[in-house]
């Protein structure tokens, strides 16, 4: 296993109290493997993240429990300057506003090269050539004219696209995109992902795509796992998930999108609102808002049951659900 | 009494799944929101001036104000003694019966004159900052709002007043126009202090104007006045508010120097500034002669500076 | 019925000047481009397009937070776009907006009472004085907000719940049409729905007619009973919800939808893409012709001469297919892009 995120706990001071915005999560990724985390604001998927590549902000932010293995070693348990050297080099994260994630006063070029001057120690003249290398590889036209330019010389696609070759440019085992097509228009957006997906596939890396969009999870994910309140609720693998969700949650965000292809009656709409992480609801966190709800959902945490071999499903009925929702 | 179930709550009971919509709310408003009362109506300024009387912070300082103020119009209240009546052979001497403080080079008592000090130093603090703060907040807030030529002409007039150095401006202005009252130094520093303000009016106006809801407003029909004084103002007058009470105490201390420089409050007045100057030199030998006025003169300050910070929270809901 | 809203060829240019003292004119960002639709009462228009198609500027022409620079918008037959003072304020009592973003909307000073109470304090005809407290309490009742809420303020909600908040300052004056720009792209997927099952309740129960933009197409699609897409400025295709998804004629709508990710893992081996290459050009140099042939597959020589009409294409005008609507395009052909449901139209 490339990573494993064992039961994970992160907790931030806020002034209204202590918000636990991951409560025990675990997950993994294997080398070629796209894992999709789904969730919607507040479910602690960006938060996991941040806690894996060891970038949270701490304080306010403070990890309370769990581990997270990369290649067998435990992360969190390296000091910072060697964790330093596994970001970057062997895990790489993109984000979803390239405009603020790249540096505006220095050219693409130096930001690029900047990886290799810092991890492989290359000269400057070096550095550049590899950088004219990394634009041309994400398909940036004109690389070696545009090389000198400014990030707001580039259209959103494109710097989306210089963030990409960023987090490529040492080949690390481990990309960790959060949200990375968000802030694009659709059909940019389907370039990119498409550019992510060949990527992954030519070095043979893992990918964690962070996302709250279903529709680009069904285009790229291998498997799944649906975020809520800080908990894996669901996780399988991508066409069973939709094909019969186990998840109250997962069924209800499925059921609530409309669709492109017919017209539909009234939308599901799942009733309520999130929780506040600083005060989630006893038991199942999800059962103020599910319809199954019954008086065991309000006193007990469920487990991760198991649906399948591949498959988990937090909720006491599961059975149920994706019997209901296979029907 | 224990808070009723949101989810058992009859009233607020939802529809069942599936029906989506409107009332399915109810029930996770009463999760993330405490059962709030109804009542009468409620604005901005009703709402923090509840907050404010709940405030130790805002109580606090605005008891000691109201106090300075009051020994500033009737110093009679602490002192009957007269300020201007010294005895030479006293000069520096330490503190003795009936003259805590002890006295100063001239031999006038510290006390008295700390008293009679404040008169001068808040009017001159206050009113410059007022001053300043409705000038300034006035015309960088129209030239921030309405924008155009009056602001490219606004801001070249402030820049012009900015670069005016401070120290030779108060020798060249305050030795032409002289008076034996506090006027021309307010006059001075409000001259001087309006562009500081003008620009941080400028610039929050302008952050504020460019949100949904002022556009909402417009949407609505609503005409300038009305989309400055409820949608743009309240939400750009916490940073003028701050800055002038930083500025007041600036202020209070300008015409302290002006006053050292000889350009200022010139004798018989008494003020916070004459005194600290002229014990500034004997720091050695009489501190006691510095710490009194200065003491006055930083309680004051701070008084004023907490009354801005309590402000400008309780105009923020959000921090409520 | 006659239209309520007819909007003809509406065009918003901003001019690039340079230099402070003495303003030269160096170009113009052509942010709307010659747009014309009808809005019929009690329906919804969808406009649907990336950013920077100007969808959103034609949203603040039609509610006159923006003055077109030439073009006309008539409402029930009389022209607005000139209209100043009383005769604007009127007309603005019957085409409200919906905002986009639920956090910077609401005046965080003010309280939910004062916010959507404010219509009534410009146009105080519409409630008299002692009334309007009970109006408010019955438009937050209406939109689904709890009525005691009327002290609070904005911050205090989340951002579904301040929608809400935005929707019911447009009903106050009991417009009949109401502009909603991107109403529930910033909301997440499970509030969304219920936002706009709220909108769909309200359009039934208050024949309001609705000019929805957003960039979802799948929202768009579930909205609206016409829709149409903007490239550039301008709109390039135009028509039913199922002509437009099921039988689109132009290359960019075709690449549009071909585009959206589709929540069915089934669909991505099968399903066609079409790629487009670049960006879209800026608007302050738009290409001759047709503004889409430097993305367009398609694209030959006439597309860079010829400005293609919108109109129903010479190939479909006398054929009885959905195909036959109004597309821009000088080589319309029909090709299906959208894959159906693997669950069936249950869902």
């Amino acid at each position: 296993m490339l990573l494993e995120v064992r039961d994970l706990y992160v907790e931030f001071r806020t002034r209204d109290g202590v918000a636990k915005a991951v409560n025990g999560v675990t997950y993994s990724v294997d080398a070629g493997e796209t894992l999709a985390v789904l969730g919607e604001s507040g479910s602690g998927k960006s938060v996991t993240a941040q806690a894996v590549m060891g970038i949270l902000d701490t304080p306010p932010g403070r990890i309370t429990g769990g581990e997270v293995l990369f290649r067998g070693r435990d992360l969190l348990k390296l000091k910072e300057d060697a964790r330093r050297a596994v970001r970057g080099a062997e895990m790489a994260m993109i984000f979803q506003d390239a405009l603020s994630s790249l540096n505006p006063v220095l050219t693409v070029g130096d930001q690029l090269g900047e990886m290799f001057v810092v991890h492989r120690g290359m000269s400057r003249k070096d550095a550049r050539a590899k950088a004219v290398e990394l634009m041309d590889r994400v398909r940036i036209p004109a690389a070696r004219e545009r090389v000198g330019q400014y990030p707001h010389q580039f259209s959103g696609g494109m710097r989306q696209r210089i963030m990409i070759a960023m987090a490529m440019a040492l080949e690390p085992a481990l990309i960790i995109a959060d949200e990375p097509t968000t802030a694009l228009d659709v059909t940019v957006q389907a370039q990119v992902m498409e550019l992510l997906a060949e990527l992954r596939r030519e070095l043979g890396m893992g990918l964690i795509l962070i996302t709250h969009d279903l529709g680009v999870v069904a285009d790229v994910a291998d498997r799944i796992a649906v975020m809520y309140a800080g908990r894996i609720v669901e996780t399988a693998p991508v066409h069973d998930i939709y094909k019969a969700p186990a998840h109250p949650y997962t069924q209800g965000l499925l059921d609530s999108i409309p669709r492109l292809d017919h017209k539909g009656r009234e939308l599901y709409a799942i009733k309520g609102l999130p929780p506040n992480l600083t005060a989630i609801p006893p038991g199942c966190p999800f059962h103020p808002r599910c319809p199954r709800a019954r008086d065991v959902c309000r006193i007990d945490v469920p487990p991760l049951y198991r649906v399948s071999e591949e498959r988990r499903s937090a909720c006491h009925f599961w059975e149920e659900t994706v019997d209901a929702s296979s029907a | 009494m224990p808070e009723p179930d949101p989810y058992e709550n009859p009233k607020e009971a939802v529809a069942p799944t599936g029906a989506g919509g409107a009332m399915d709310l109810a029930m996770s408003e009463a999760e993330t929101l405490e059962r709030g009362g109804t009542g009468r109506p409620r604005s901005l300024w009703s709402d923090a001036w509840h907050q404010l009387r709940r405030n130790p912070v805002f109580l606090v300082s605005a008891l000691l104000i109201v106090f300075l103020v009051l020994i500033a119009i009737w110093p009679q209240i602490l002192t009957g003694a007269d300020p201007l009546r010294c005895d030479l052979s006293k000069s520096q001497q330490g503190s003795a019966p009936g003259h805590p403080f002890g006295y100063d080079t001239q031999g006038c008592d510290v006390y008295t004159r700390t008293v009679h000090g404040a008169r001068a130093s808040i009017t001159v603090g206050v009113c410059a900052t007022l001053g300043a703060a409705l000038l300034g907040s006035l015309l960088g807030g129209l030239a921030g709002f309405f924008g155009g030529w009056w602001d490219a002409l606004l801001s070249r007039i402030a820049d012009v007043f900015f670069g005016i150095p401070v120290v030779l401006g108060g020798l060249v202005f305050l030795s032409v126009v002289t008076s034996s009252t506090v006027w021309p130094v307010v006059g001075f520093i409000v001259l001087l202090g309006w562009p500081q303000i003008a620009r941080i009016a400028r610039g929050s106006v302008i952050t504020a104007k460019q949100h949904d809801y002022v556009q909402a407003a417009r949407a609505l029909g609503a005409g300038s006045g009305r989309m400055l004084l409820r949608h743009v103002g309240p939400n750009a007058v916490a940073p003028v508010i701050v800055v002038a009470t930083i500025a007041l105490g600036t202020y209070i201390a300008l015409e302290a120097t002006l006053s050292f420089l000889g350009v200022g409050l010139r004798p018989p007045t008494v003020s916070w500034g004459i005194d600290i100057s002229n014990a500034a030199p004997q720091i050695r030998n009489a501190p006691h002669m510095l710490l009194w006025p200065a003491g006055a003169l930083s309680v004051t300050v701070l008084a004023f500076i907490m009354l801005g910070d309590a402000v400008r929270d309780a105009l923020d809901p959000k921090l409520r | 019925m006659p239209p309520l809203l007819e909007v003809r060829d509406l065009v918003k240019h901003y001019p690039l000047t340079r230099g402070v003292l003495f303003r030269k004119q160096i170009g113009a960002v052509k942010a709307v481009d010659g747009v014309s639709f009808d809005l019929r009462p009690g329906e919804t228009l969808g406009i649907v397009g990336e950013s920077g198609c100007g969808k959103s500027t034609v949203a603040k022409m039609l509610v006159s937070l923006e003055r077109p620079t030439s073009g006309r918008i008539l409402y029930k037959g009389e022209d607005i776009t000139g209209l100043s003072g009383r005769a604007l304020k009127a007309v603005r009592r019957n085409i409200q907006m919906v905002f986009q973003d639920p956090y910077t909307s609401l005046n965080p000073r003010m309280t939910v009472g004062d916010i959507v109470g404010e219509p009534f304090d410009i146009h105080p005809e519409v409630a008299p004085k002692g009334d309007r407290r009970r109006k408010v309490r019955e438009l937050l009742d209406v939109v689904g907000l709890n009525p005691e809420y009327i002290n609070r303020y904005p911050h205090q909600f989340s951002g579904g719940q301040r929608q809400r908040i935005g929707i019911a300052r447009g009903l106050a004056l009991n417009p009949e049409i109401i502009v909603a720009d991107e109403p529930v792209s910033a909301l997440d997927v499970s509030v969304q729905a219920q936002v706009v099952n709220l909108m769909e309740k309200l359009q039934t129960e208050f024949g309001l007619a609705y000019v929805f933009i957003a960039h979802d197409l799948s929202i768009v699609r579930h909205i609206s009973d016409r829709v149409g897409v903007m490239y550039l400025g301008r709109i390039v295709e135009t028509g039913t919800d199922t002509e437009i998804y099921d039988h689109p004629t132009h290359p960019y709508t075709q690449a549009l939808l071909s585009a959206v990710p589709v929540p069915d893992p089934e669909a991505r081996e099968q399903r066609e893409r079409i790629l487009l290459t670049g960006d879209v050009p800026s608007p302050t140099g738009i290409p001759s012709g047709c503004r889409f042939r430097t993305r367009c597959w398609k694209a030959r020589e006439r597309c860079a001469l010829e400005v293609p009409l919108l109109a129903v294409p010479a190939a479909f005008r006398d054929a009885d297919t959905p195909a036959r609507h109004d597309s821009a395009c000088h080589f319309a052909e029909e090709k299906r892009v959208v894959p159906g449901d693997p669950r069936g139209h249950t869902g």
